[in-house]
């Protein structure tokens, strides 16, 4: 089983290949640049090193966002189409889930993010159950990060926060949670596309055409009009 | 080409520029085998307009529609491509980078060559679908985005000697039917409405400088604009079909006066029409009158021709291919790539 997983949904922007159940190859970087430009060389070049060829491929596995709409429609694009090109099966992952991958050695809630501009973010709640799979705990959604610290400070119980924004909202954490927040070394913020591939072990195949974009929001004209229409009623 | 080519070469064209989700498969530059066009219009109309970010999450949902479509279609695989080719630029940059990089996915999976192609080469190159180019030829390009008269003196070889120096023809068509309150898109009813009034208003003509083949449109746009605004002041109603069929008279008169003058001037064979208002009825007309009996040969692609489709890319793709044109797997999504400069990549073989 050799599995392609991809995730360009967010800054980092990473690539796996995974062989029965081994790590032959990752290529991450994280820096504020073009992934439509850097993608494909960088799979080429993945590829070449970790002598696989397309056809030896059998499955893909892509990060679904949240994120930048633009960077989430790259991965799906290219992911879409070289799975439907070689007809293998096709795996999403919400790219929040794949950084709750992160803590795995965590036993208690995680809690990935990824900053949405205005006091906003991207996040869920996540924890791994005892028998080592990982659990949905809250919804998935995007949210003033100031009301879903509220909601997390009652769980009371320690929260393993996980994102690569950790900075832009470090004081607000520490403030509602204190000593209930964990935040752990930069390394651990990073998503790492073999684990992506590893997600997809717990996961059902999905049917190319219908995978779609987890934006977790609205496009702002799409947003607009529906508060028109509601106006209007 | 010619002599080299012994077998049947199958083009596949992707183009997702603006709001239709389109993919062809072209045999030998010239002959349709499947086109399909996934059109997002309904998506759109309530906005009035194109938005972007809606446009490309349907050209993500759609993408490997089309392609399945495409293929069934053609009764065709992957195996029997020659060639994929991609709308590179220029458009809507979120749309474009839709196709390019499954354009890329797709060229890799199957190691095919991948090619870049400009837009507006391919709304040229719709013609040859229908017609073999005999040149030097001139292109009179009008769409909401462009409108350009392009001069060709061999294939792949685009020189602009005219274009709008502000709003395009399409986009002047847009707006004034918005201010006429007619449905999105609005040419077409602008079009119709044309042809049920009287031309009796007299809009200005902007023929700039003596000899430039350029345009401009915001002059008319606002004279329409301020026209039907002062009549709204004296409580005066202008006719709908009035006022459509005088904007029409203008911007087709100035259209067809321009693309006569430098048909002469460039002693051309051929003149093409291309992009979207090519459509319009009222200008068809108008262009076909003017040269009938010139010994010039004009041709106007058939409607579902004139607007996006990936037919003309794969059509223009594939001369660019047998030039040697090859992209990387860099190649990105460039919303206002240079004709002129894609032109030169022709002759850098
Ligand atoms: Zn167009």
């Amino acid at each position: 089983m050799n599995i392609l997983s991809i995730d360009t949904s967010n800054q980092t922007m990473g690539i796996a290949i995974v062989k029965n159940g081994q790590i032959a190859g990752e290529y991450i970087t994280n820096v504020k640049k073009n992934h439509s430009v850097r993608l494909m060389p960088a799979i080429d070049q993945l590829m070449r090193e970790t002598a696989t060829v397309p056809e030896d491929l059998n499955k893909i596995v892509v990060a679904k966002g949240p994120g930048s709409f633009t960077g989430v429609r790259i991965g799906l694009a290219t992911a879409k189409t070289m799975a439907w090109a070689l007809d293998i099966p096709i795996v999403s992952i919400s790219s929040l889930e794949a950084v709750a991958y992160q803590g795995s050695f965590f036993n208690q809630l995680i809690c990935p993010f990824f900053d949405a501009r205005r006091g906003l973010v991207y996040t869920g709640l996540y924890k791994w159950s005892p028998d080592q799979k990982l659990e949905n705990v809250l919804e998935e959604k995007n949210t003033l990060f100031s009301d879903w610290l509220e909601v997390l400070a009652q769980h009371q119980t320690k929260v393993l926060f996980l994102s690569q924004d950790i900075e832009l909202h470090r004081e607000l954490i520490d403030k509602t949670m204190g000593d209930l927040a964990v935040i752990p070394d930069t390394s651990y913020h990073v998503p790492r596309p073999s684990l992506l591939a590893q997600a997809s072990m717990a996961k059902e195949t999905e049917e190319i055409h219908s995978l779609t974009p987890n934006y977790l929001r609205l496009a702002e004209a799409e947003a607009n009009w529906l508060k028109q229409q509601q106006g209007k009623s | 080409m010619g002599e080299t080519m012994t077998k049947d070469q199958y083009i596949l064209g992707i183009e997702t520029s603006c709001d239709e989700t389109a993919m062809s498969i072209v045999k030998n530059g010239v002959e349709i085998v499947a086109n399909v066009v996934a059109s997002q219009i309904e998506s759109h109309k309530r906005f009035g307009g194109v938005v972007p970010e809606i446009a490309s999450r349907h050209h993500v949902e759609q993408i490997t529609v089309v392609l399945e479509e495409t293929f069934s279609k053609a009764e065709m695989t992957m195996a029997d491509i020659d060639a994929i080719t991609v709308t590179e630029g220029p458009g809507l940059v979120g749309a474009l980078l839709i196709g390019v990089n499954s354009a890329k996915a797709l060229a890799f999976a199957k190691s095919k060559p991948l090619v870049g192609v400009h837009h507006i080469a391919g709304h040229i190159y719709a013609n040859r679908l229908n017609k073999e180019f005999t040149f030097p030829l001139i292109a009179l390009v009008v769409s909401g985005g462009h409108t350009e008269l392009i001069l060709m003196r061999e294939h792949g070889s685009f020189e602009i000697i005219g274009e709008t120096r502000d709003d395009a023809a399409g986009e002047a068509y847009d707006k004034v039917a918005r201010t006429l309150q007619l449905p999105y898109p609005g040419g077409p009813h602008i079009d119709r409405l044309a042809t049920e009034g009287q031309a009796n208003i007299n809009f200005p003509r902007a023929w700039l400088e003596e000899g430039s083949y350029d345009f401009s449109f915001s002059g008319l746009k606002s004279s329409v604009i301020n026209t039907l605004h002062n009549a709204e002041q004296r409580d005066e109603v202008l006719k709908k079909e009035d006022v459509a069929a005088s904007f029409q008279a203008s911007v087709v008169e100035v259209l067809t006066t321009k693309t006569y003058k430098a048909a002469k001037e460039y002693g051309v064979k051929q003149v093409l029409v291309a992009g979207g208002v090519a459509a319009n009825q009222g200008l068809r007309k108008e262009l076909t009158s003017k040269f009938a009996d010139t010994g010039i040969e004009l041709e106007i692609p058939p409607l579902h021709l004139c607007t996006d489709n990936a037919a003309m890319i794969a059509a223009a793709g594939s001369i660019a291919y047998n030039q040697g044109h090859r992209a990387g797997w860099d190649l990105n999504a460039n919303p206002s790539l240079d004709l002129e400069k894609y032109s030169l990549r022709g002759q850098q073989r």
